[in-house]
């Protein structure tokens, strides 16, 4: 028998009972949809974190602390690495031959309130630096100077979503602020620059002096007591000098921090390709994570096909004798069942794709809402893995129950009932 | 040349400890363009003997010899290949799927065995017991003797050697039941062998030979009246 005719079978034994039909694929299309819209939102997070932190520049290293003992990336999360950068650590990368300019860093969230207005906020304890490395234009006012660091002036300058959901239509130049209510006084007003890492928008920071965020807001200490520096950018003159930068910084490093042959060394260096990398990967990760939790939906909706596949042979005992007595063999029983499955299993795919594809649009639509601008996007890769994994499923489902109806006696099929 | 000889065939079933022959030493031969009838009480054996007849199932012993061929050991798919092409089947109960129309239903050995002109066959089939005008009619659209003469339409249409009746008039009235053996009389003249399966005296009269079992052996073979 062709295959053609089997196909048309299974079909319309499937129209025949449309009600149970959809009801079985209702299971393989949330189950796909759930997998469909969270990788999608995964590459969306992905992308928004690429193409922020490309817009950061890429003639820039960043020179991280590292715990020595922890393996791999690990020993740099945050928190684990340890506190051992320092100022004087940065002022001598600054001497190094072919660095533009350096920019120590430190993060952190805090409260900031301008009358009653009282919102939450990432702030940056930086330099002058900072500006250039991180892309950012001033709208008004000026940005942190070499005097502000020097003498720990309690300045801050806003991003512009901070600056305008603090001030509204006011002027907020000279105005005072709290800071984790201590004083400052704004010199200065970002202009807009869009983007956003992890779901924070990179309009919505302030910026103080390093020496001020460390004396007066986070205290951290280095084990030999100085003031510790989270990360330190290194803007480097141009992509050919970038390897013989990265070498002297290390030496430098190596000889500052006294770390003894053999040893491992206790900070990394990191170039924004890299950090690309490792954003891609984490967020890879997390989605892969997400979408395998999700597919035990598939294996629930895989059940359920094999457990309506079970019941329709039973139903149809009568029916699959009567096609055996007139010349069917095995594998045209085979082959109808295993089709029927496969065609629940690939049209609740497909229904599955829409619907995973409406909810990316929803996610979208809601972390937009939300403020964290993120545009969810589905690649013909996730498409083509649905489908097959919607194949496999209904396969491998329909395989048992076919093989019973196949195996069944035409006599004792004809007799049934 | 006989077309169909049994030597010696029993079929054993078992339910549980206990064995039941169903058949018991069943030695008959067949002739090309015989009509005959299989009689015998409820649980004679003369519907296992139908069964195994036409292939749909094995005896556990004896030889069964379809045109010289020993078919008793053959292989599942080969039992199929010889039900498609030699045998026509019809039950008592019709066994038509419902869900599908007249025409579908003559058109289902095709399916299976191949070939063009589906359409065109199935239709002549349909025509050749005078339901060509209901073609498309589902079977619970038909009456009775309408859904039996579907049946004997599916069971020419691969032009069979052997139609192989079981009760075929069991649940029709007495009108029904006089077409559905008219054209089995008919098929007869055309030089297509039959086998009929009844338990009715007056069908079974109509048949030139009468097979009577009793206990899964053959009490009597001979001509209609002559028992």
């Amino acid at each position: 028998m062709k295959f053609f005719e089997s196909l048309s079978i299974a079909i319309r034994s499937l129209f025949s009972n449309k009600m149970r039909s959809v009801l079985t694929m209702l299971g393989i299309i949330i189950g796909v949809g759930a997998v469909i819209a969270i990788m999608a939102g995964g590459r969306g997070m992905e992308n928004a974190v690429t193409s922020t932190l490309e817009d950061l520049g890429t003639d820039v290293l960043y020179v991280q602390p590292v715990n020595p003992d922890a393996p791999g990336a690990a020993g740099m999360a945050p928190g684990y690495a340890g506190a051992n950068l320092t100022l004087a650590d940065s002022e001598a990368i600054a001497r190094i031959p072919g660095v533009l300019g350096v920019a120590p860093t430190n993060e952190n969230f805090v409260e900031i309130t301008y009358g009653s207005e009282t919102l939450n906020s990432v702030i940056e304890g930086s330099t002058a630096e900072f500006q250039v490395m991180s892309n950012y234009e001033l709208a008004s006012g000026q940005f942190i100077t070499e005097r502000h660091v020097a003498s720990r002036d309690s300045v801050v300058v806003l991003g512009s979503t901070t600056a305008e959901n603090l001030f509204g239509d006011e002027d907020p130049l000279g105005q005072r602020v709290k800071i984790n209510d201590k004083r400052f006084t704004v010199v200065g007003v970002l202009a807009t620059k869009g983007g956003s890492m992890f779901g924070f928008s990179m309009d919505e920071i302030v910026v103080v002096p390093i020496t001020t965020y460390q004396t007066r807001l986070f205290t951290q200490r280095t084990p030999s007591g100085e003031d510790a520096v989270q990360s330190i950018g290194v803007l480097v003159a141009g992509p050919e000098q970038m390897d013989n930068v990265r070498a002297d910084i290390e030496t430098t490093l190596i000889k500052r921090h006294r770390i003894d042959e053999g040893d491992k060394n206790d900070f990394a260096i990191v170039s924004m390709d890299q950090m690309i990398g490792i954003f891609s990967q984490i967020t890879g990760v997390v989605s892969i994570f997400l979408a395998a939790i999700a597919s035990i939906g598939l294996l629930v909706a895989s059940i359920g096909i094999m457990n309506i596949m079970l019941v329709s042979v039973t139903e149809r005992t009568r029916e699959i004798g009567i096609r055996k007595a007139v010349g069917a063999k095995r594998r045209d029983i085979l082959l109808q069942f295993l089709i029927e499955a496969a065609a629940l299993s690939l049209v609740g795919g497909a229904a599955g794709i829409v619907f995973g594809w409406l909810l990316s649009l929803a996610i979208s639509f809601i972390s937009t809402l939300a403020g964290f601008p993120l545009q969810a996007s589905l690649s013909p890769v996730h498409i083509f893995i649905a489908v097959g994994v919607s194949l496999v499923i209904g396969l491998a489902s329909g395989i048992y129950p076919a093989m019973r109806a196949a195996r069944l006696n035409p006599i004792d099929a004809l007799h049934y009932g | 040349m006989e077309m169909i000889e049994l030597e010696n065939v029993t079929k054993i079933y078992r339910m549980g400890e206990v064995e039941v022959y169903a058949l018991n030493g069943v030695t008959i031969s067949i002739k090309q363009g015989e009509m005959l009838s299989i009689v015998g009480t409820s649980g004679s054996g003369k519907s296992t003997l139908l069964d195994v007849l036409g292939c749909l199932d094995r005896p556990t012993s004896g030889k069964y010899f379809l045109d010289g061929v020993d078919v008793s050991r053959l292989n599942d798919n080969r039992l199929a290949e010889l039900r498609s092409k030699k045998f026509g089947f019809v039950f008592q109960d019709f066994n038509l799927l419902t869900r599908a129309s007249a025409l579908a239903n003559v058109e289902l050995p095709l399916v299976y065995s191949g070939g063009r002109y589906k359409h065109i066959k199935a239709m002549e089939a349909l025509e050749r017991v005078g339901l060509g005008k209901r073609a498309k009619h589902k079977p619970t659209e038909l009456s009775g003797g309408e859904q039996q003469r579907v049946a004997i339409a599916r069971a020419l249409v691969n032009s069979p050697s052997l139609i192989l009746a079981d009760e075929p008039t069991g649940n029709l009235d007495s009108a029904s039941s006089e077409e559905i053996i008219a054209i089995f009389q008919q098929l007869h003249k055309e030089g297509i062998t039959v086998a009929i399966v009844t338990h009715e005296a007056d069908i079974a009269a109509k048949t030139q030979r009468v097979i009577r079992l009793h206990d899964g052996k053959v009490a009597s073979d001979g001509k209609a009246g002559s028992q």
